[in-house]
């Protein structure tokens, strides 16, 4: 076990190194715009230009760029500065990550919330009008986009546009849990609630399926055959087997929420990971981009060993 | 009264396609201490019948009829609880998949003691040490280290083992082992065998073993009902069943069996065809279109299950009477082909009728087949 998550950790390294370099590659061969003239103002002379670009160490072939990030990453875990107002990356992401995070784990908690009551029922109420009314919604919400959905649920719910109910803040008001966690609350709940719609409807629709094929396993004949009530031989028999697989998709869905949910961000303005990136990509800040998405890579490489990890302990079959 | 007493049953399913027959009106009993075997290719009912009797055909669609007595209790009518009060506790059952029938996730001890603790008031502690009782009572060595073990760490004579010793932890009146040795190796299939028939005789239950295989109850079993699309159709003893037996389809079930002593080229001879839609069966008697011995009449009647002339605890259900059948059982086993045979019976009938009975039998697309070997 422990030289597998050795092995597994020292692969992470090396896809976080070939990662790193297929975004600076990218972002050569492919720049949205010249990082020095965006830098240097309204009317940039030449020469301030020049200046620009020798002071952020463009003027060196892309290579050597490449070489200098890396060994500051390496040996002094410095991600540079980024190239529009010369802040430190390392300290950019970690003001950034606690948005995302709050707004990454609240979500999760009320899609399982939804997700799995609703997931539980369809498939035991098989073919019932409760059945085909919750799995119609999650098509529906599977199929609406996360940022229409946030646009009309703020058009609907906030409180300077709200034609139905103002009872959200509006964009833009996140405060961080530590200053104040009813105001945090208050300016995540919708975007929680949102952001939760898709994942909610595709956990229900996958826990129905896969509670529905577990059922009519043989084991669970056996549970009956023992003379289990129904509702231990749903939830002890059943359940306990269909819930495996979900446990890995939701270890890498919020593995890769965790790494900036892009769209919910940006709609509801919240000062995330994913709101960091899209603005850094239309500035064109290359050491802004590199490090969310080495952020990213990396929330998802751990939420992949962990949920292997974590597979070892609820399949007693898996072993590594 | 015997413990087990069905009387008339019948299960039906409506599906998309029609109405499935999957049990059609079948009577048996069982006393204590007593082993019936029910012998059956796939699709015969014969497990759709037993799980009715642990209530677990219940279903939406299914329509079951007739009478289920056990201990003088009518199940039929029982209401789930009741009938989950019984499940595990007086009637057992043991299964064909031992691996599958085990849950993956926890430990072979835990789920003996699930199934103890589920109608026993006792603690964890003492389900715990009954479960490691009838580990060892099963054969399984070291039951106290195994008991903390996984169904997938055990070899598959040894889940069946475990399945064995849960069913038995509560020491039922009636198990009910459906092709309980059908998903293991042949040595090991004795030992289960023989594991079962040592228990039975201990704990004085009364036993029904489900297979499409005569060999597996021709040792263990005090009497046999044959079941074909739905129905028994032949039930005696077992020295009758394999010594006088009187249905074509248990000839053919018989014939099928390779014998040790037998020279070594010589062929088993399967049944041709393969079994009829629960969903539309033949007209007449149902066999009649894999029946080598057909006559146009049985395309119209449905034989009864009737109780020979001379023994009254021999019932078949064949429209061909008791001699014709004694003659030809005689000569098939002095080695006469069945088509012969059908030939011959053919010449008691007008020669035109003859024909064409023949043609529509041998016409059928499912009568033609003689390589599909039951399952």
């Amino acid at each position: 076990m422990v030289t597998y998550i050795i092995r597994r950790l020292l692969w992470a390294v090396l896809l976080l190194f070939v990662v790193s370099f297929i975004t600076f590659v990218m972002f050569i061969v492919l720049p949205s715009a010249d990082p020095a003239v965006l830098r240097a103002g309204r009317q940039p002379t030449p020469e301030l230009i020049a200046a620009i670009r020798e002071n952020l160490g463009l003027d060196k072939p892309w290579y050597v760029q490449y070489g200098i990030y890396m060994r500051d990453l390496v040996f002094h875990f410095d991600f540079g500065h980024s190239y529009q107002n010369n802040v430190e990356v390392k300290d950019t992401l970690f003001d950034r990550l606690p948005a995302t995070i709050s707004l990454a784990v609240g979500a999760a908690v009320v899609w399982l919330l939804i997700g799995i009551p609703i997931g539980i029922i369809s498939a035991i109420k098989r073919g019932t009008i409760m059945d085909r009314a919750a799995m119609g919604f999650a098509l529906l919400a599977i199929s609406a986009p996360v940022y229409w959905v946030g646009l009309v649920s703020i058009y609907l719910f906030s409180k300077d546009l709200g034609k139905v109910a103002p009872i959200f803040q509006g964009s833009g008001q996140y405060t961080p849990f530590t200053e104040d966690p009813i105001a945090w609350a208050s300016a995540l709940i919708l975007p929680w609630l949102v952001l939760a719609t898709a994942f909610a409807a595709i956990y229900a629709r996958f826990l129905r399926a896969n509670l529905l094929d577990v059922m009519g396993e043989d084991y669970i004949r056996t549970a009956r055959a023992k003379g289990l009530g129904e509702r231990r031989v749903v939830f002890r028999h059943g359940l306990r087997s269909a819930i495996t697989p979900i446990v890995t998709i939701f270890g890498l869905d919020l593995g890769i929420l965790i790494g900036g949910a892009i769209l919910t961000e940006t709609v509801f303005n919240i000062p995330g990971i994913g709101r960091l990136a899209f603005d850094a990509i239309q500035k064109s800040d290359l050491p802004i981009v590199q490090g969310t998405v080495l952020i990213a890579a990396t929330a998802v490489i751990l939420a992949n060993l962990i949920v292997d990890i974590l597979y070892a302990f609820l399949d007693p079959r898996v072993r590594y | 009264m015997a413990l087990l007493e069905i009387d008339n049953l019948r299960v039906h399913f409506d599906t998309d396609d029609g109405v499935v027959k999957a049990v059609d009106g079948i009577s048996y009993s069982v006393d204590r201490g007593q082993t019936l075997g029910i012998v059956g290719e796939s699709g015969s009912g014969k497990s759709v019948s037993s799980l009715t009797v642990m209530g677990l055909s219940r279903a939406r669609n299914a329509r079951i009829s007739g009478s289920i007595k056990f201990d003088g209790k009518e199940l039929l009518t029982a209401s789930d609880d009741e009938l989950r009060t019984i499940r595990g506790d007086d009637i057992a059952m043991i299964f064909q998949d031992p691996l599958s029938s085990l849950h993956p996730f926890y430990k072979v001890g835990t789920q003996i003691v699930e199934a103890i603790r589920t109608h026993r008031d006792v603690s964890k502690q003492q389900a715990y040490d009954r479960a490691v009782e009838m580990l060892g009572l099963v054969g399984i060595p070291e039951p106290r280290k195994r008991a903390e073990s996984y169904p997938h760490e055990f070899s598959g004579g040894m889940r069946q083992r475990a399945m064995i010793a849960m069913a038995l932890a509560n020491d039922p009146k009636l198990l009910i082992a459906d092709e309980p040795t059908t998903a293991l190796d042949v040595t090991v299939q004795a030992q289960i065998l023989e594991l079962i028939e040592r228990l039975q005789s201990e704990f004085d239950t009364a036993v029904v073993v489900i297979t499409h295989d005569l060999g597996v109850v021709a040792e263990m079993a005090d009497e046999i009902a044959v079941m074909y699309a739905g129905r028994i159709v032949e039930q005696a003893d077992t020295d009758t069943i394999f010594a006088g037996p009187e249905h074509p389809y248990t000839w053919g079930l018989l014939s099928s069996i390779p014998k040790l002593d037998a020279p070594r080229d010589e062929e088993l001879v399967p049944i041709a065809g393969r079994p009829p839609s629960l969903i539309n069966l033949p007209g007449g008697c149902s066999f009649h279109p894999r029946c080598p011995y057909v006559k146009p009449a049985h395309m119209k009647v449905d034989p009864a299950l009737e109780p020979l002339p001379d023994n009254a605890r021999h019932k078949v259900a064949c429209l061909l009477d008791s001699q014709t059948r004694r003659r030809l059982w005689r000569e098939l086993r002095e080695g006469t082909a069945p088509v012969e045979a059908r030939a011959d019976v053919m010449k008691d009938t007008p020669p035109e009728e003859a024909i064409e009975a023949l043609a529509e039998t041998e016409g059928r697309p499912a009568g033609t087949s003689v390589e599909e070997q039951p399952s």
